[in-house]
């Protein structure tokens, strides 16, 4: 086997969901090797390079990357992936435009979201918002798949030596550019990485009311903060936010929704999270029946004393 | 110019579907089915298009069973002109053979603009408007939450994971649509019966010269792992205990 994974980046650091995706080529067993498409990238490559079970570092460095923009990207990854019987990325958005682009480029079908590894051609995804697992054996000769982070734990950023080699850029397709992003700022931990998440819902009221109530709880855990599509559609909070199907999946240690009633959609994005607490003033929310430990009462009241209580 | 918008009917979002007993799949036999959410927000983005005098005609097409007809006629009546059914059997076609057909569908009727959802919510994939993309070498906004046209080029404004990104794309393009996109309207009964005499045309895979046959084999479907279930508690002070004494997780 050798397998191709897809570095996640900003140009001047990896970012941690590249971890799982090396775990995920661990289970699957063979030489993996990283790509680093970016623009004054080398930093990046650098990290790369030290990740534990990494064996090859290729580094196309060229401002058609900067921005990860699909139709550049693809098309890289699309000349070099042939020679490699998989190609791997992270379920990111990033990872999710680019990949299957570069999949029919190579004329194969692909997995999305791969959860678990049987073999090197099988593995298991979650189909219908996470209702239904699906075991899928892939008859194609390059093995395509994003991987969900969540579902494999990362390896170690240190104690690899691989050696950086430069490969050449397939340039810019000249059909897209890159207009400008709008980042949001926190100085929270990273929410699909965060050991603790505290998620608002609709119940929450008011945007301002999200921050009063929800921020010292998170400040206290050191947590994330997520949210629901609720939340998120009635303006609370940015979409980036968002925790579901739609959104982003999580699993952490502890999720705590608060005022989020649980329809299937949200319920997707954090069930497989070790320990849910829900705190709702609907005995019937259907979050309790997920919930290991649920609290019915008013969040106003019942969060605060809460924060003043752990 | 003219638009494509290419619809799924799935099993309607608000249904808790299950497994099968002999793990062959999902059970949908007298389940609800509807237009998936994404798609409807793509042709209410094309309708609101064609509104602002910047798309001229809107044709809507669908690739699946016969039944498919209905998320065809459910699009006629929010605004679109016509529409188009590839009959095939769905459980043949992967992403990629739905990106095939679509190219062909393209290339038959010349759309500047390629709406899409991001995705269906029965298999969660993702993959299509990109595969799409790919084949026909158009550029992609996908998960688009906005969308301006303006001359030969369109503006998309992405979600990403850290907030919000913009791109250009030279025309045509592809668009996959994420929730924020818009809110689709309801179809009000005049426009319901006006879509049953709107044209639509039934169409083959071998017509676009596609063999639908997925290289990817589904070997099981398995409900997944059940939840121990919980319990109430009382107080916030037992909440406390519980979540440092039995699940020690603060």
């Amino acid at each position: 086997m050798s397998i191709l994974v897809i570095a996640e980046h900003d140009n001047k650091a990896l970012n941690g969901a590249t971890l799982n995706v090396v775990a995920a080529a661990q289970k699957i067993g063979g030489d993996i090797t990283v790509l680093v498409a970016g623009s004054g990238a080398q930093a990046v490559a650098d990290q790369a390079a030290k990740v534990a079970g990494v064996s090859k570092v290729l580094l196309a460095d060229d401002a058609a990357y900067a921005n990860q923009l699909a139709e550049n990207v693809a098309k890289l990854v699309a000349s070099i992936g042939a020679g490699y019987t998989h190609i791997l990325a992270a379920s990111t958005t990033t990872g999710k435009n680019v990949l299957p682009r570069a999949a029919a480029l190579l004329d194969v079908s692909m997995l999305s979201d791969i959860i678990a590894v049987e073999s090197p051609k099988t593995f298991k995804r979650p189909i219908y918002a996470g209702n239904a697992i699906a075991t899928v054996e892939s008859g194609e000769s390059v093995v395509v798949a994003t991987v969900r982070g969540t579902a494999f734990d990362a390896v170690a950023s240190e104690g690899g030596s691989a050696a950086v080699e430069a490969v050449a850029s397939t340039g810019d397709a000249g059909i897209s550019k890159f207009v400008s992003e709008e980042i949001v700022k926190s100085e929270r931990p990273e929410l699909t990485a965060a050991r603790i998440v505290v998620s608002g819902g609709r119940g929450v009221g008011s945007g301002e009311n999200y921050h009063t109530v929800l921020d010292p709880l998170a400040d206290k855990l050191g947590a994330a903060q997520g949210a629901s599509r609720a939340a998120v559609d009635a303006g609370f909070v940015p979409n980036d936010m968002q925790v579901g199907q739609t959104g982003k999946i999580v699993a952490p240690d502890l999720y705590i929704a608060v005022g989020i009633s649980g329809a299937i959609q949200h319920l997707a994005g954090m069930k497989e999270s070790k320990v849910i607490v829900a705190i709702n003033k609907d005995e019937e929310a259907p979050i309790n029946s997920v919930a290991d430990y649920w609290l019915v009462g008013d969040l106003n009241t019942v969060v605060p004393e809460l924060v003043s209580k752990i | 110019m003219k638009a494509l918008v290419a619809v799924k009917r799935v099993v309607d979002a608000n249904v808790k579907v299950r497994v099968k007993p002999d793990n062959s799949g999902v059970d949908l036999t007298n389940v609800k089915m509807s237009i998936n959410p994404f798609c409807e927000i793509a042709v209410e983005e094309a309708v609101r298009l064609k509104e602002k005098g910047t798309v001229s005609e809107i044709v809507v097409v669908s690739i699946g069973p016969k039944e498919a007809q209905e998320q065809i006629r459910s699009s006629m009546a929010l605004g679109a002109d016509r529409g188009i059914l590839v009959e095939a059997d769905d459980s043949q076609l992967g992403a990629l053979e739905v990106a095939k057909i679509l190219k062909g569908v393209v290339e038959a009727e010349q759309p500047q603009l390629i709406l899409l959802g991001k995705q269906a919510i029965d298999d969660d994939s993702n993959q299509v408007g990109q595969m799409l993309g790919a084949l026909l070498g158009a550029g992609q906004g996908t998960f688009a939450s906005e969308v301006k046209v303006e001359g030969d080029k369109v503006q998309v404004t992405r979600e990403i994971d850290g907030g919000l990104q913009t791109v250009e794309l030279a025309l045509p393009a592809i668009i996959t649509t994420d929730l924020r996109l818009n809110e689709p309207r309801y179809a009000a009964l005049p426009n319901i019966m006006k879509a049953r005499k709107k044209p639509l045309d039934i169409k083959s895979p071998a017509d676009y010269g596609v063999s639908p046959a997925t290289k990817l084999k589904t070997v099981k479907v398995e409900a997944p792992a059940e939840r121990k279930a919980g319990v109430q508690v009382k107080s916030v002070d037992e909440l406390v205990d519980k979540l440092k004494n039995e699940a020690k997780v603060i």
